[in-house]
């Protein structure tokens, strides 16, 4: 096969020339002629009854063009999975960041003063706070119209787990928890919807991670037609699954005060008003019972996770899906009976945040499996190869895993001596006199590529040929900052032979991309990537039947150098010089590509099927260095290999892993929302503290392991969550073995590493 | 309250326009000189996204308020690099693909040029603690260390 020329090689971003000199718009940098600016008031209490709103002295306030509450709106719910979300609370606030009025003004200014004036008064109820609370028989009801608080339960069963247990030599019963964590993207959300704009009824123009769910929730709230809601997205700034349902409400509450005013209405959040208001992800509570036989071999697991679902659905059935399938890890296990819990609370809600449903339960699961290999006098690597999957192993779901190649042992081999994790371990078992000590931990996971059985898994591009030769690409999925247009691009590039600047990719438009789902699930370089592929293709096939006609050749056409060339390596045509032929001779270089992902099956009530049509694999390993005075935890080293099938820009990849994992450094030591009863207390970056380049550890390596997999363009799977679903319990064990002390609670803060337990009143 | 009347060079041309005596450069620069490369993240100083450079060193501009800039120089991402020719830490952090998002990129290229003014080639550890101000949730900075890494070498070549 010729060589490749754009993919599988480190390409520059296509957008990174617009970023580097500030070129580059985001939602927050637009402006239209007659702008409103919009401001939302929110509850002051976690759960209260509305006693009555009174916006008089606001609508009066100069510059004030309208002012509006849940009375105002016909048409008041909104949600993705289950229509329960409210764009102005009801009555009844269920959160903390719940938004009870809103308005619009002539500047910014006008609309921060008069929102002051916005008179309300609330009777305080009590809350529910936590899974425990909320499954209690006896516990108020959070949702209206519900009967009790479980948002969802996925049950999974495999043999008979009683039985399991009782062929081990060893049965342990652990409980891990983990903490609500907040997205952090740099950019606070920031929408601005224009009415009427060219034959639509809204445009909306933003930080909109997802234009269809966007769009779907609009035409809801407006009652109309989707093709007259146009969303166009501008370049975001950061996202990792956390400007969905959000950014739909900010654009339902934008559309319906641009309407009112015939003005275009910008909204656009402080960082305060970011934390407070947007989802999270779900603080898990978990309870995990495994049992092994004295050589280590799993026999039985059996898991209860419960979800804080917050005051809203959102994605919490589809979250909470995705840790059934992982909950047991990249191991054999014979008996598995597995719950999988959400609850309805007065927190905040939650939602999707890059890894989904699976970094909790790999926090406990992988720490659990040290924990097992202690009690059975076995070193962690030992129990991990005793057990974990290879070629044609059956999961916990039942699924064979015998159509790509199952790489664990290869991830897992690549990080350990990346790391020098065999020598480290030695060395880090001996007693360290001292203070500061030392240790070294990994973890490993497999992942279902894309959305399984949560939803239909199809998407689509078009690619657009001009008579030029220059090529524009549109996409249905949409540029976060992870770098998919420049990925799309190279395909694109690849397919036709011609070079990446030829190409332009345009922001996802709904009103003329292809809908193809959501951003999520890392499934853009796969899924979008095929369809790109696919529109490429099909446009070959025209230009193919072309050439015969015009230039007399039949065979082969190889495309590479902007041109097109014979089999044999004679030169047919330069691209551009074609793509005019073509133009006058009246043919058309435009496809739509479509890509629908193979057959999974999956049976609700037992858990079983094939989740998944294919699977990653990645291993993590940590060195950490404590000071036992302090509680002090430093993470020197980390290596990560992750088999990726193919990587389509290395370099790409290699920074997905560097943030992934350092962004799990952040969720495993330092984030915390100072949450307590319902009430967020650190709402920026001066008390919710992410980590810095100080903070992040000494060396990275970052190990690309290929395994290419037929389901994918050039053999391509995805890298963005599961860079981030490892690091936590790779980090989390590395501590167990410098204090000798376990830790099965999330954030590894200073506290809980000096004595064990937190000092707060959340224990 | 009575406005103040402010001149001072942004980006090597003079200003002077009447503010607020609150206004905060950021706001001055974003909304009425319409340079909106400088972002805000957090509005506290605490993110660093808002960093432009200040007479030479790298400051939060969310923290600033454009009164006090009398008479000072300002510089922010759009007056980095030429008409035609890039800044060599802008080509640095295109070829070390340095930008993911690229919101916290203005920020962390001011503080970086502040960094490279003033200290030729400054060690890895001095390029950490330049940064430590500005925060990026997208690459994990190693990118972008080694980007300011490559500028600073291809500076003391020329
Ligand atoms: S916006 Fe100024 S430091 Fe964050
Ligand atoms: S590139 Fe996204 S915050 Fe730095």
């Amino acid at each position: 096969m010729p060589e490749r020329q754009q993919v599988n090689r480190s390409k520059k971003r296509v957008d990174a020339r617009a970023k580097v000199t500030g070129k580059a718009k985001f939602g927050a940098d637009l402006k239209f002629h007659n702008m409103l600016y919009g401001k939302v008031v929110r509850s002051s209490y976690p759960h209260a009854r509305i006693k009555e709103i009174n916006t008089d002295k606001a609508a009066a306030y100069p510059g004030v063009e309208v002012v509006m509450t849940a009375e105002d709106i016909p048409n008041n719910l909104f949600g993705v999975i289950i229509e329960n979300q409210r764009v102005l609370a009801e009555k009844r606030v269920l959160y903390i960041g719940d938004g009870v009025a809103m308005l619009a003004a002539n500047s910014r200014e006008s609309a921060r003063e008069a929102a002051k004036l916005i008179e309300l008064e609330y009777e305080e109820l009590p809350g529910v706070y936590g899974v425990e609370e909320a499954r209690r028989p006896e516990a108020p009801v959070v949702m209206p119209g519900e009967e009790n608080n479980q948002v969802i339960h996925h049950p999974l069963r495999k043999g008979d787990v009683e039985q399991g247990m009782a062929q081990a030599d060893v049965v342990l019963e652990r409980k891990y928890t983990t903490q609500f964590v907040e997205h952090a993207y740099l950019e606070p959300e920031a929408v601005t919807v224009v009415p009427e704009e060219r034959n639509t009824l809204v445009t909306v123009y933003g930080s909109v991670q997802n234009p269809n769910a966007t769009r779907d929730a609009l035409a809801t709230v407006l009652d109309c037609d989707l093709s007259r809601v146009r969303i166009i997205q501008d370049n975001m700034g950061g996202s990792f699954g956390g400007k969905d349902e959000n950014i739909s409400s900010m654009a339902c509450r934008a559309a319906l005060m641009a309407l009112n005013t015939g003005r275009p209405v910008q909204l656009v959040n402080t960082r305060e008003e970011s934390i407070i208001e947007s989802y999270k992800r779900h603080p898990y509570t978990m309870k995990y019972r495994m049992g092994a036989r004295e050589n280590g071999e799993l026999v039985a697991m059996e898991i209860e996770a419960a979800a804080d679902s917050g005051a809203y659905a959102c994605q919490t059935p589809f979250v909470t899906w995705r840790s059934v399938v992982q909950a047991t890890g990249p191991y054999e296990v014979p008996h598995v009976k597995t719950d999988t819990y959400g609850f309805y609370t007065n927190s905040p809600y939650t939602g999707a945040m890059r890894g989904y449903g699976s970094p909790p339960v790999i926090f406990a699961q992988e720490s659990m499996m040290d924990e097992l290999a202690r009690e059975l006098g076995m070193t962690p690597e030992e129990i991990r190869r005793k057990n974990m999957f290879s070629n044609n192993s059956r999961t916990a779901s039942n699924q064979k895993l015998d159509n790509h190649e199952v790489s664990l042992a290869e991830v897992m081999d690549k990080a350990l001596e990346a790391i020098d994790y065999q020598e480290k371990y030695r060395r880090y078992s001996q007693p360290q006199p001292g203070d500061i000590k030392r240790g070294i931990g990994f973890a490993i996971s497999y992942r279902g590529v894309s959305l399984g059985a949560e939803a239909i898994d199809a998407a689509g591009a078009i690619v657009s040929v001009q008579k030029d030769g220059s090529i524009i690409v549109y996409s249905g999925l949409a540029e976060n900052g992870q770098g998919l247009k420049t990925i799309f691009s190279q395909i694109a590039a690849e397919e036709l032979g011609v070079s990446l600047d030829r190409i332009t990719h345009m922001e996802t438009d709904t009103s003329i991309s292809p809908e193809s789902g959501s951003t999520v699930a890392s499934r853009s370089t796969l899924m979008g990537g095929s369809a790109v592929k696919n529109a490429a293709e099909n446009i070959k096939t025209v230009i193919k039947e072309f050439v015969a006609e015009e230039y007399d050749y039949r065979g082969e056409i190889l495309y590479r150098d902007d041109a097109l060339f014979t089999i044999e390596g004679s030169k047919i045509v330069d691209f551009p010089e074609l793509a005019a032929s073509a133009f006058h001779s009246g043919v058309f270089l435009s496809s739509y590509g479509w890509y629908k992902a193979p057959g999974i099956s999956w049976d609700e009530e037992t858990g079983q099927g094939r989740p998944y049509f294919t699977y990653v694999y990645g291993c993590q390993a940590a060195e950490v260095e404590v000071d036992t005075g302090t509680g002090e935890v430093r993470v020197l080293n980390m290596a990560a290999a992750h088999d990726v099938g193919k990587a389509i820009n290395p370099a790409n990849v290699r920074g997905q892993i560097y943030g992934g994992t350092v962004m799990a450094l952040g969720h495993a030591l330092m984030e915390d929302l100072g949450f307590f009863q319902g009430y967020i207390s650190h709402t920026n970056f001066d008390e919710y503290l992410i980590p810095t380049v100080k903070d992040a550890p000494d060396n990275i390596d970052a190990i690309i392991v290929e395994n290419p997999d037929p389901a994918g363009p050039y053999g391509a799977k995805s890298i963005g969550e599961p860079a981030m679903e490892l690091g936590g319990a790779a980090i989390n064990n590395a501590l167990a073995q410098a204090t000798g002390r376990r830790l099965r609670d999330l954030p590894l803060n200073l506290e809980r590493v000096l004595l064990g337990r937190n000092l707060s009143r959340e224990g | 309250m009575s406005k103040v009347k402010v001149a001072f060079t942004l980006n090597d041309q003079e200003v002077s326009l009447l503010v607020q005596p609150e206004e905060r450069l950021l706001d001055t620069i974003r909304d009425r000189l319409n340079l909106t490369g400088t972002k805000e993240g957090c509005g506290v100083g605490e993110c660093g996204a808002c960093t432009v450079m200040l007479d030479g060193q790298a400051v939060n501009s969310c923290l600033v308020l454009t009164a006090q800039v009398y008479g000072r120089e300002v510089r922010t991402v759009e007056g980095l690099g030429g008409e035609e020719e890039l800044d060599k830490l802008q080509q640095a952090f295109i070829d070390h693909q340095a930008v993911q998002c690229g919101f916290c990129t203005p920020g962390m290229l001011m503080s970086a040029r502040a960094l490279l003014d003033d200290t030729g080639s400054p060690t890895r550890e001095e390029i950490k603690t330049a940064l430590d101000g500005n925060l990026c949730r997208c690459t994990g900075y190693k990118q972008i260390v080694e980007a300011v890494e490559a500028a600073a070498e291809a500076e003391e070549v020329d």
